[in-house]
């Protein structure tokens, strides 16, 4: 089994229908299938339960769909891009379609260090009306602290959310839909979660769908390279 | 008309690992209803990811998809929170494949693998919005079939149920099939009398299919079972189980969940049947004869599954893995070609013996979950009564082999509760425990580990112990406490199933006609996930029981006699009572009857399937 690393590949795809029902852990035994399906030549990890090297660039919650995940996957021999890339949409499952492949440096950072923020698009379906909506997330951003706490398994978290908003805008209404964008941190410097900010916002819900858009790297969401 | 994508989403953000409910899984198969000509939702009343676990159910699929006059997709038991959605949002349960209400199929199958999922059954056809009772379930609505290990006693659903299919299901539910195309076929042409009776009758013509409104059951005045006869002519008076003569296909194109499921992993059937004949298992008798799968084709399938799914782990099934005659070849030859890429072999059910540890120590795969073997029983006596054919030394010699070969760790599954059984037998495994315990700090100079799953024997329809009693509640209780107090040591990890699982899967699996009403109250107070320790109620049961004016323990306590009709006495596993008599008579005695590779002990099962034995092309199924 091969251990050593030749090359670093970063793939970006879309999560859609059925696999934005998955939970991480889903994503990432996904993701294994799939490239042993490609048949890529990939490097494993070493120990008593090999696993192949994949890298995520950040947790996608469950129900969300998503034009732009990210994972970086490692090679044992290297392999030329555009035949990877196509080995992988060919064995890719409808719901998991891959966007771009690209080669980085081997020791190139972490994704996970990269990622600073998120963009989502937000329909909220409520019996309000726009003004309210419009009022309610100008309210929310009026603020200076958003004193929060979230339940983890064991314990309860105290956070304030009001950072973690890098911007907030009503965009359109569709019957008693209404289309927000929001742009939230995201990464190991904490991140924001769209149904935290309805919540905190106070509006009521009869559905939701929530969409990330894309993941940016570099300091306060500013989108680098 | 199908429920939208977007109808669906308003539910699933609210629900508890949603990825249960939505279908979508790389090779599910989403048909044109407009092509075909029946349609049929397989149907498993628990959840998911236990659901789609079950091969049967895997190969049914696969079988039926591939006719293009037919169409199959699948139905899960929802979780109570999903449950509640539905309810609230006044939604039907629906199939996965093409979210279709599931009282818009022709049939709907249930897979039958565990008693304490009946509740479910109930529950399920309630949430597609039809009557439970099959006698209010009109020609418009679903036909209602059930198959599955459970569908040997199929007594207790009986009034719930139209027709239950016995056996092997690869044929014979394509025949159904056919047969409820041809009656829809009639139907639409206004030909003939084309009611759900006539459906019936007709079906009851096809091998393999019981329907028990066409029996009548007479019933004796304490309440015994006098007999279980046809209602109408042409209606047989016993129904053997089907089989299919070699193993069918394997299905090289499995659905691969998106959630984790709990056997997720490519699978391959290499065997079917076991020869060992131990007297307490069902499985043992009613999958007879023994049938293997060439090694050849089992590495063919197993290439093909892997390239399908891109599974790192195979697990190569069957009763007894080390008993395929070419079992080492197999795993040999799968390593050779697969040193590359990681790939772990799985091999349930290994038999005692050091040819097994070998095996083990080739695939690793047990390294870290431990050496898993069954002695069943901690006595020899206790072994011999239940025909285990293993001695102490065999048990000592394997865990010395699984010691020496680097196992830290030993699982042992044991019984209590057996025919027979006496304080002193069940104190046989605390001994047994600890000297393993002794031989592997011996062996690995360290301490060992060595988990012991004890359970509670529940004597099954079809097997030499079903004349036999369930043990009363107050031994199994002091023997699990021997135990306890007997093992208390570091290293050594006891569990068992709590009594009242084992008392309601010992009533529903060996119970008659009458505790349709029993399953039907029940359900109606609240019960269901009954296998689900945090939805058990078995107080709803006890209330049920009580009320319909049913004694438990005339299900549970007593011994019954080889004269009396057993509520599963219509049913024909091709195995003849005598045989399973005689073997309880031989149990009651501590005699041993050998594996019935080296002695054929007549149990029938060959004269019963001469027909299909003949097909094959040696003529043999591993019997002699």
């Amino acid at each position: 089994m091969r251990t050593a690393t030749v090359q670093r590949l970063r793939v970006t795809f879309a999560v859609e229908g059925a696999w934005s029902y998955a939970s991480v852990l889903d994503l990432g035994r996904a993701w294994e299938r799939l490239l042993r399906r490609a048949r890529l030549p990939l490097a494993y990890s070493q120990g008593y339960n090999p696993h192949p090297r994949l890298q995520f660039a950040a947790a996608l919650p469950v129900g969300y769909t998503s034009l732009g995940e990210m994972v970086d996957l490692w090679l044992g021999e290297r392999m030329p891009i555009q035949e990877a890339a196509e080995a992988m949409v060919r064995q890719s499952p409808p719901g998991l379609r891959v966007l771009q492949v690209e080669e980085v440096p081997l020791a190139a950072p972490a994704l996970q260090a990269l990622i600073r923020a998120a963009a989502y698009r937000v329909w909220l379906t409520t019996p309000l009306p726009p003004e309210a909506v419009r009022a309610a997330l100008e309210h929310l951003l009026a603020q200076e602290h958003i004193p929060r706490h979230r339940r983890k398994k064991d314990h309860q978290a105290d956070y304030d959310l009001r950072p973690l908003i890098l911007g907030l805008e009503y965009c359109s209404t569709s019957g008693t839909t209404h289309e927000i964008a929001m742009l939230l941190r995201c990464g190991q410097a904490g991140s924001g979660r769209p149904e935290e900010i309805i919540e905190a916002a106070g509006l009521a819900v009869e559905d939701r769908i929530i969409q990330r858009l894309r993941l940016l790297a570099g300091a306060d969401g500013e989108e680098k390279g | 008309m199908p429920l939208s994508a977007a109808q669906l989403h308003r539910l699933l953000w609210q629900v508890q690992k949603p990825a249960r409910y939505v279908g979508g899984e790389l090779h599910s198969v989403t048909k044109d209803w407009a092509t075909v000509e029946v349609t049929l939702a397989l149907a498993y009343p628990d959840l998911y990811e236990i659901g789609m676990s079950n091969l049967g159910l895997a190969i049914l699929y696969d079988l039926v998809n591939r006719r293009p006059a037919f169409l199959a997709e699948r139905v899960y038991a929802p979780w109570p929170d999903m449950e509640a959605a539905l309810r609230a949002a006044g939604l039907p349960l629906y199939s996965l494949e093409t979210r279709h209400a599931l009282a818009e199929f022709d049939v709907i199958g249930f897979s039958l693998q565990h008693e304490l999922n009946y509740s479910n059954v109930l529950n399920m056809l309630d949430l597609a919005g039809l009557p439970v009772w099959a006698h209010e379930r009109t020609a418009e609505m679903p036909l209602v079939i059930a198959g599955g290990s459970c569908a040997y006693n199929p007594e207790p659903l009986a009034e719930f149920v139209d027709l239950f299919v016995l056996g092997e299901g690869e044929e014979v539910l394509l025949e159904l099939l056919e047969a409820v195309a041809a009656w829809k076929r009639a139907r639409r042409q206004g030909t003939g009398p084309e009611d759900r009776r006539t459906l019936l009758r007709r079906l009851a013509q096809i091998p393999g299919i019981y329907v028990p409104s066409l029996y009548q059951v007479v019933y004796g005045p304490g309440g015994e079972l006098r007999a279980i006869n046809p209602a109408e002519e042409d209606v047989p008076a016993r129904v053997r189980k089907r089989i299919v003569p070699r193993l069918g296909p394997t299905p090289t194109r499995p659905i691969v969940p998106i959630m984790e499921t709990v056997h997720d992993r490519a699978t391959v059937e290499i065997q079917r049947g076991c020869s060992r004949g131990c007297r307490f298992c069902q499985a043992g008798i009613i999958y007879r004869p023994i049938r293997e799968r060439p090694a050849v084709e089992v590495l063919a399938d197993m290439e093909a599954i892997l390239a399908n799914t891109g599974y790192a782990e195979v697990a190569l099934v069957s009763l007894s893995s080390s008993d395929h005659s070419q079992i080492e070849e197999i795993i040999a030859q799968a390593l050779a070609r697969h040193r590359d890429d990681g790939l772990s072999i799985s091999l349930p059910s290994l038999r005692i013996d050091s040819f097994s540890v070998r095996l083990a120590e080739m695939i690793q795969s047990t390294r870290k979950t431990g050496f898993t073997f069954a002695p069943e029983a901690g006595s020899q006596r206790l072994r011999d009564v239940i025909n285990k054919g293993v001695t102490e030394a065999d048990l000592l010699r394997t865990a010395e082999a699984a010691f020496q070969s680097g196992w830290n760790r030993i699982k042992l599954y044991f019984m209590v509760g057996l025919p027979t059984e006496t304080d002193e037998d069940a104190l046989e495994i605390a001994r047994l425990v600890r000297e393993l315990m002794s031989l592997g700090r011996q062996i690995r100079g360290r301490a060992v580990e060595i988990s012991a799953s004890v359970a509670t024997l529940v004597p099954k329809p079809h097997t030499p112990f079903q004349w036999a009693p369930l043990a009363r509640r107050e031994d199994v209780e002091r023997r699990q406490r021997l135990l306890q107090d007997a093992l208390r040591l570091r290293g050594v990890h006891l569990s068992w199933p709590d009594w009242e699982s084992t008392w309601l899967e010992a009533i529903l699996s060996r119970g008659d006609r009458r505790l349709g009403r029993v399953i039907h109250r029940a359900w109606r107070a609240g019960a269901k996930f009954d296998a689900w320790s945090e939805h058990f109620r078995p107080e709803l049961w006890r209330e049920a029981l009580a009320q319909e004016g049913l004694d438990p323990a005339w299900y549970t306590d007593r011994e019954r006699p080889y004269e009396e009709v057993l509520p599963w006495a219509m049913v024909d596993v091709g195995v003849s009572p005598a045989f399973l008599w005689r073997e309880y008579r031989r149990a009651l005695a501590g005699e041993l009857s050998p594996d019935c590779r080296e002695i054929c002990h007549h149990c029938g099962i060959l004269t019963a399937f001469a027909q299909e034995r003949r097909t094959l092309a040696q003529g043999r199924w591993g019997c002699p």
